[in-house]
């Protein structure tokens, strides 16, 4: 079903897709970064995808296996049309920014804010980036593949002859 | 004080009209008496009023023990409070966050003592499988616990059987009415 959603972007910004499959129903897009807020626009608005709902705003970190490291993924959903499309943009890890599709999609808001906080990626454009679900004073981004996982930030000590483990 | 005064079954002023005046005179017959103790242990151990701190899962089984099946109001257990100021029971009911923790510890400071703390679950206990960035490895690293409930979540059996070794714990304690302000 969605194939026919996938064809129209491919056909309309043959540049910006640099690849993209399809099977059993997973029609994905690697699209180019820059015209991001144009291909979503389109997207949402052409009567033939009309992706009204953005579901899901979430990154990868591939830290090893790929370059390059981090991948945003969105998962658009057509409520009319009743068909899925997941667009990916690769960001290297010296500029980690993509533009933010706030004024496409405002449920992005807190997904974004959520990918910023665990991730540490940048959303150009977003008027609020600051963290939603970890306290203000913490360091680091703790999803990215090279946070210790035995690191700690405690906000309050422990209690004497305690540690926080 | 001490104006008014009478004769009693320990020979001294009972003519109480402060706090520290009416503590003093059960805390001497506290202190002149062991079974005294043990009656108001047993007062203790049988009127918990907890004060359910839910953050998880775990809740769903603290509320079945709660219901009538399970029925913790046998114990006297009866009523749950929400602020801190009227528990003397804190149960600490799920997983508790780093993020968290700072409210929990305001929270066990606010409550008067006796005060008693149940660790509910393995991730009250010891942070369970959250061994990660965001979790409190075991709440007795912020606040102390007197019993803790494996499990994940727990039976409601095993909450009457931590119910039961606390009332037992309580039912052993000899403490001051009051604590000692130096």
């Amino acid at each position: 079903m969605s194939k026919l959603a996938l064809d129209r972007l491919i056909e309309k910004f043959p540049s910006e897709v640099t690849s993209h499959h399809a099977a059993h129903g997973d029609e994905t897009a690697v699209v180019k970064g820059a015209r991001l807020v144009e291909i979503c626009t389109f997207l949402r608005d052409d009567p033939s995808t009309s992706f009204e709902m953005l579901t899901d705003l979430t990154a990868v970190d591939y830290l090893g296996q790929k370059e390059p490291r981090f991948e945003v993924v969105f998962h658009l959903y057509s409520l009319s049309k009743n068909h899925r499309l997941r667009l990916k943009i690769e960001l290297p890890e010296e500029t980690p920014e993509v533009p933010s599709v706030l004024s496409v999609w405002k449920s992005a808001n807190w997904m974004e804010r959520e990918v910023y906080d665990l991730y540490g990626l940048q959303f150009v454009g977003h008027p609020d980036l600051r963290r939603i679900l970890l306290y203000p004073e913490f360091e680091g981004h703790p999803l990215r593949k090279d946070y210790d996982t035995e690191k700690r930030q405690p906000r309050i000590p422990a209690r004497s002859g305690r540690t926080h483990l | 004080m001490g104006e008014m005064s009478s004769e009693n079954l320990l020979g001294q002023d009972v003519a109480a009209t402060t706090v520290e005046a009416a503590t003093g005179f059960f805390q001497k017959l506290l202190n002149k008496n062991e079974k005294v103790q043990d009656v108001v242990n047993w007062g203790r151990k049988w009127s918990f009023f907890q004060y359910p701190f839910v953050t998880a899962c775990c809740g769903m089984e603290y509320m079945a023990t709660a219901g009538p099946r399970y029925d913790y109001a046998r114990f006297g257990a009866e009523l749950p409070r929400f602020s801190p100021r009227q528990a003397d029971l804190l149960m600490v009911v799920g997983t508790i966050s780093h993020k968290q923790a700072p409210v929990l510890r305001t929270v066990w400071e606010q409550m008067a003592d006796p005060k008693w703390v149940i660790s509910f679950g393995v991730c009250a206990s010891s942070g369970g499988f959250y061994r990660n960035y965001a979790t409190v490895q075991g709440i007795d690293t912020i606040i102390p616990v007197d019993v803790y409930i494996p499990g994940c979540p727990p039976r409601p059996e095993a909450v009457l059987d931590a119910l039961m070794m606390l009332q037992d714990k309580v039912q052993k304690e000899r403490r001051p009415l009051l604590p000692i302000v130096k």
